[in-house]
């Protein structure tokens, strides 16, 4: 059932309070089209221009990259090594670099186990963050109960790591020397951009392997191997404007040459690294992809951070207690995580159900949990569950920012009449002091 | 997630949202839940002195949607029923009437727990002998 089509009218024979959470039958602004999508994080639309790309090579270039003696072969592996070269531009590595993968959670599979297998010997410490992806941050659990020993450091409450926490953790000597760090480029839910440059420099002398998940920044902002000092790196291509089920894996050949122990047998395609058939479509539409964020990037970088700061003045300005989570100077264009305080995340998104965004709410997660990273913030599980995520994207216009700004708004204002909370700090009450049930 | 048709008009249209004078002796509150778990209802009940019947009940409820149907239905539900019969409301009539999911039966235990709260400090006002397990601020 949807929200937005109901007219606010009551129902017969039930008497109204008068207050009436939606109520949206004004028509729709120029160029709004709903439901709207502004969950850029989560995926992204495949750009028709990589479409165009992609569609060839389901049909009549349908060869396999690895058939080496005939030419439905050759037009596949040629197609492979043009995006190979294409991906490899667009973070300053080599062709020879980049390996392919199913999507970024196999790449930080890969990388992780794929170094911690293969440098067993030289030490057996691994340094993470707690605000990494799943895919980080399960991938070292299943290490440790490997016998690993990982660490997981702190983030301070603007959500970046402490360079000093990161020296202090790393081992130089002795069977627990570190072998790894992983660190991500920029979080996936509060956008906030890691001093990556830095922990790479001190990773590169302390002789200790830098990996990095950056499938929110590849593409996004200038991402570069040799200067942010990075030895492995993940990307994926859903996450701009490619395909769904296709990614790589930097895997540096040269100062220092890093090898990585492969996690799937079968033909040793991907220089022994990665075996199994190319997703040849996949990968052409990686490297358009990849192609065109480069091409673009700069002016679209700036366009989405106006439309970002546009949307945050929006609405700071019309409504109080919210809250933005994450630093702001070192951030993601198109993020904004912000907390409505006193309004119930899952309930504000009922409200605007139209509209496609993300919440730190526990209601909204699976575990019934709030969103660990806000947790790790230090904010109190409050601000959490107050949380929503806007993924500003290639698509979206200001007529959208608008409309969604309003929305929130109208809803906002709404919840909070029915919240007791805003209507207790209202009155002056020090919610802090009041002793409430544990459940 | 897909909420019921009954959740949906509650929250689009909650009924019985606002406040009761807290120090009248006729008013009894209820305030569960706990901001840092995501949901806190505000039950207030207004009874008739002579009768015991509970003339008016208001909420206020931050929380998801099924809290807030949850809360909204409570107050209908005890509106025009003695305080004694308003204790017989449990939270497994919530969730039939709503049709909660799962995952969402703590938002109807919140509400029954709001009930008993709120009829609790009506109790502890009036004199009213305070029955085993009724507490103020039930933990649930």
């Amino acid at each position: 059932m949807s929200i937005e089509n109901g007219n606010g009218a009551n129902v017969a024979g039930i008497p109204s309070t008068g207050v009436v959470i939606t109520n949206s039958n004004k028509p729709l602004p120029d160029g709004v089209h709903l439901p709207l999508y502004m969950d850029n994080h989560a995926t992204t639309p495949l750009d028709p221009r990589v479409l165009e790309a992609m569609m060839p090579y389901f049909t009549g270039k349908f060869g396999n990259a690895a058939s080496r003696n005939h030419a439905f072969g050759w037009e596949a592996e040629k197609a492979v090594e043009e995006a190979r070269t294409q991906i490899a531009k667009l973070i300053g590595a080599t062709s020879k670099e980049i390996i392919f993968t199913s999507g970024a959670t196999e790449s930080n599979n890969l990388a992780i186990k794929g170094i911690a297998e293969m440098y067993r010997e030289r030490g057996n410490h691994i340094i993470t963050q707690v605000t990494e992806h799943k895919a980080v941050l399960d991938t070292c659990k299943k290490l440790e109960k490997q016998g690993y020993r990982v660490t997981y450091l702190p983030v301070q409450a603007d959500g970046l790591i402490d360079l000093e926490d990161l020296k202090r953790a790393i081992v130089t000597e002795g069977p627990e020397k570190t072998i790894l760090v992983s660190i991500m480029y920029a979080n996936n839910e509060i956008g906030v951009i890691q001093p990556i440059r830095e922990i790479g420099k001190l990773c590169h002398e302390k002789g200790v392997l830098f990996h990095t998940d950056a499938v929110q920044a590849v593409g996004k902002i200038p991402v570069d191997v040799q200067a942010d000092n990075i030895d492995v790196l993940s990307l994926s291509a859903h996450k701009i404007y490619g395909p769904k089920g296709v990614g790589a894996l930097y895997v540096r050949r040269r100062n220092p040459r890093v090898q990585i122990t492969e996690q799937i047998n079968g033909g040793g395609h991907e220089r022994g690294m990665r075996s199994g058939t190319l997703n040849v479509p996949g990968i052409v539409g990686l490297g358009k992809a990849c192609e065109i964020a480069g091409e673009e990037m700069a002016a679209e970088a700036k366009r989405e951070q106006e439309l970002r700061d546009y949307l945050k003045n929006k609405l700071e300005t019309a409504l109080d207690y919210t809250q933005v989570n994450g630093n702001m100077d070192h951030h993601l264009p198109g993020n904004l995580n912000m907390s409505f305080v006193y309004v119930e995340g899952e309930s504000l998104l009922m409200g605007i159900n139209d509209i496609a965004v993300s919440s730190g709410s526990a209601c909204t997660s699976a575990t019934l949990e709030p969103s660990y990273v806000l947790k790790a913030l230090g904010l109190g599980d409050e601000i959490a569950h107050s949380s929503i995520r806007f993924g500003l994207g290639r698509f979206n216009t200001k007529a959208e920012v608008d409309y969604v700004a309003d929305k929130i708004i109208d809803v906002v204002v709404k919840l909070r009449e029915l919240s007791p909370l805003y209507e207790m700090v209202k009155e002056g009450i020090d919610l802090s002091k009041i002793e409430w049930a544990a459940h | 997630m897909a909420y019921s048709d009954k959740v949906v008009d509650h929250y689009e249209n909650p009924r019985n949202v606002g406040t009761l004078d807290k120090s009248s002796t006729e008013v009894g509150t209820g305030l569960v839940g706990a901001p840092e778990c995501g949901d806190v209802m505000r039950l207030q009940i207004k009874v008739n002195p002579e009768t015991q019947v509970i003339e008016d009940a208001k909420f206020k409820t931050f929380g998801c949607g099924s809290a807030i149907a949850s809360s909204s239905l409570a107050t209908e539900w005890v509106k025009g029923k003695t305080v004694a019969e308003a204790l017989t409301i449990t939270n497994t009539d919530i969730v039939k009437e709503l049709a909660l999911p799962p995952v969402k039966i703590h938002c109807s235990v919140l509400a029954e727990d709001a009930i008993r709260a709120a009829i609790g400090d009506w109790k502890k006002k009036n004199g009213v002998a305070e029955e085993a397990g009724v507490a103020t601020a039930a933990a649930h």
